[in-house]
């Protein structure tokens, strides 16, 4: 059973320290945030390397940060220029009885982030809804379509801050 | 020269009886094989994530019971135990004993629909009554704890709605003494049916390493043989005092992991579970029910992601606040929606027939799926 710090220490063995970071601030959990295009490396290793064991995905999340430019468009409403979008990834191993969290942010008018779904077909869902939810991209998913919202849908990415509901949907008015 | 055979696409659903709700599920056939599974869900999506950034976190307590609408306790308490734990704030001893009976009864009702409606998709309708014939002795039970039958909004953040009613104890436990002998009735009439074993027994088979990497949580990762529940390995709220086991698949009838066993580890669930609420309501200690109740539920700003162990697996609560009074993002991890990925993976190679067995065991509850 190791605790984050320790977690951490191990990595940076292994990994730049560009690409990683650990936060540890109360009362939230310390987790470790990653460059978006390695994640998959550091995710592959984590599962991999003896000692660590991260057999299973627990959660995978978007997260709009909100934390860019407000501006109001012609229509004045009100839309977020800038700033980030996040994906936390919560790991387990199950046999070592650990845990860690791990955070990626990504640029808002261009989100790429490297797909786990090679490494833990878990993520093929919780990925498909943080693409349909908040339009994250995630580079070499086998099957990056909508999942919850109808596959035809134009109206935008619905969790993301600054989401305005369409007037129409196929020629019907919302709210109808 | 062989006979000519040619794919087909077979829709099953959003319409159809055994699929737990409104699941749309696309078969690619070839004759009557299996080849490939595509589900389509979606159908159900109620925006219970965009809901919540609206909403003060007390507020959120009922929208949560619609979510796995047949366990809605286990909802409300994983959903207050990540706000407490976010808070930091100590729940009455009382308050424990109290939300740990509910959860466990509501996994004995939840159970008993799984089990009742399995049976009933692959053919066997007796069952089904005598399942809901003792689920509702439960509800009574809830009913007259909190006046609602199936969405409960009873648990509450820092404690509960009300205390129990002053019959509750005495009605449990003339509850757990009628329903251990048709537990064994249930056993003998489906269980150990040899027609239900050939059924169930050496279909679907999920090996461990498979479970694992596909996430499964809960009797369906036991059913294959890993021995991982959330009220021993990471344990919440007072379950570290009961005396309980968990059951393992061990492949009686068939392999490690097959539908059979998936549906027997629910069997012996609510043994251990009826084990538990006897020994909560021995122990429950008197006092106030709802001195911790906050009056303005405020997180400091930060995140959590918590999970408590829910009839179909563990359910987990990832909260991000800002410090406000209205979360900024709450995703649930239903775990419905992760156990059903493996489900194209497990039909390649099955007859037609055995998708509804196979789905039946999975026990899939659409209302958290599509949240």
């Amino acid at each position: 059973m190791k605790n984050p710090e320790e977690i951490f220490e191990i990595l940076k063995a292994k990994f730049n320290e560009v690409i990683i970071e650990l936060i540890s601030d109360k009362p939230t959990e310390s987790f470790i945030t990653v460059a978006p295009l390695e994640i998959d490396k550091v995710c592959l290793y984590l599962r991999d390397k003896e000692g660590l064991n991260f057999k299973s995905l627990m959660n995978l999340s978007g997260v709009d940060d909100a934390n860019g430019e407000k501006i109001k468009d012609e229509n004045d409403n009100e839309i977020i220029q800038g700033g980030t979008l996040s994906v936390f990834y919560h790991l387990e191993s199950i046999d070592l009885k650990h845990k860690v969290t791990l955070k990626v942010s990504t640029d808002r008018e261009n989100p790429e982030v490297a797909s786990v779904e090679e490494i833990w077909r878990a993520a093929d869902w919780h990925e498909r809804e943080a693409y349909d939810m908040f339009g994250i991209k995630f580079l070499n998913h086998h099957n990056l379509i909508r999942i919850l919202m109808p596959y035809d849908w134009e109206g935008g990415y619905p969790l993301r801050k600054d989401y305005q509901n369409p007037e129409f949907y196929k020629g019907m008015k919302v709210p109808y | 020269m062989a006979l000519k055979t040619e794919e087909m696409v077979l829709n099953m659903g959003p319409q159809h009886p055994s699929t737990h709700g409104v699941l749309r599920l696309e078969l690619v056939i070839e004759g009557e094989i299996i080849k490939n599974v595509t589900p389509h869900i979606g159908y159900l999506h109620r925006c219970f994530e965009k809901h919540c950034e609206v909403m003060t976190y007390p507020q959120i307590i009922p929208y949560t019971d619609r979510m796995d609408y047949l366990a809605s306790m286990c909802n409300e308490f994983g959903y207050v135990v990540a706000v407490e734990r976010l808070m930091g704030i100590e729940v009455p001893e009382r308050v424990e004993y109290i939300r740990v009976i509910m959860a466990e009864l509501q996994r004995i009702a939840s159970h008993l629909v799984a089990i009742g409606t399995y049976g009933a998709d692959i053919g066997a309708f007796t069952p089904f009554l005598f399942c809901f014939r003792d689920r509702e002795k439960i509800l009574n039970l809830f009913e007259i704890t909190c006046g609602a039958r199936l969405l409960y909004n009873y648990i509450w953040i820092g404690g509960v709605m009300h205390d129990l009613h002053p019959d509750f104890i005495r009605l449990t436990k003339e509850f757990i003494k009628e329903f251990r002998p048709n537990l064994k009735e249930l056993n003998d009439l489906l269980t150990f049916n040899q027609i239900f074993i050939d059924r169930t027994a050496n279909v679907g088979i999920l090996p461990a390493e498979t479970a694992i990497n596909y996430g499964i949580t809960g009797p369906n990762l036991r059913a294959s043989g890993v021995n991982w529940d959330l009220r021993i390995n990471d344990p919440y709220s007072i379950y570290d005092r009961f005396d309980f086991k968990i059951p393992v698949g061990k492949g009686e009838n068939g392999t490690v992991g097959d539908c059979w066993n998936r549906y027997y580890m629910r069997i012996l669930e609510m043994e251990e579970s009826l084990k538990i609420v006897e020994q909560a309501i021995n122990q429950i200690p008197d006092g106030d029910v709802s001195s911790a109740i906050p009056k303005r539920v405020k997180p400091p700003a930060g995140q959590i992601y918590s999970r408590v162990e829910n009839p179909r697996g563990e359910l987990g609560y990832f909260i991000v606040s800002d410090g406000s009074v209205n979360p900024t993002r709450i995703k649930v991890r239903a775990p419905s929606f992760v156990n059903m990925v493996v489900f194209g993976e497990l039909c390649k190679g099955h007859m037609v027939a055995d998708v509804v067995a196979i789905l039946g065991s999975i026990d899939i509850v659409l209302g958290e799926i599509d949240r």
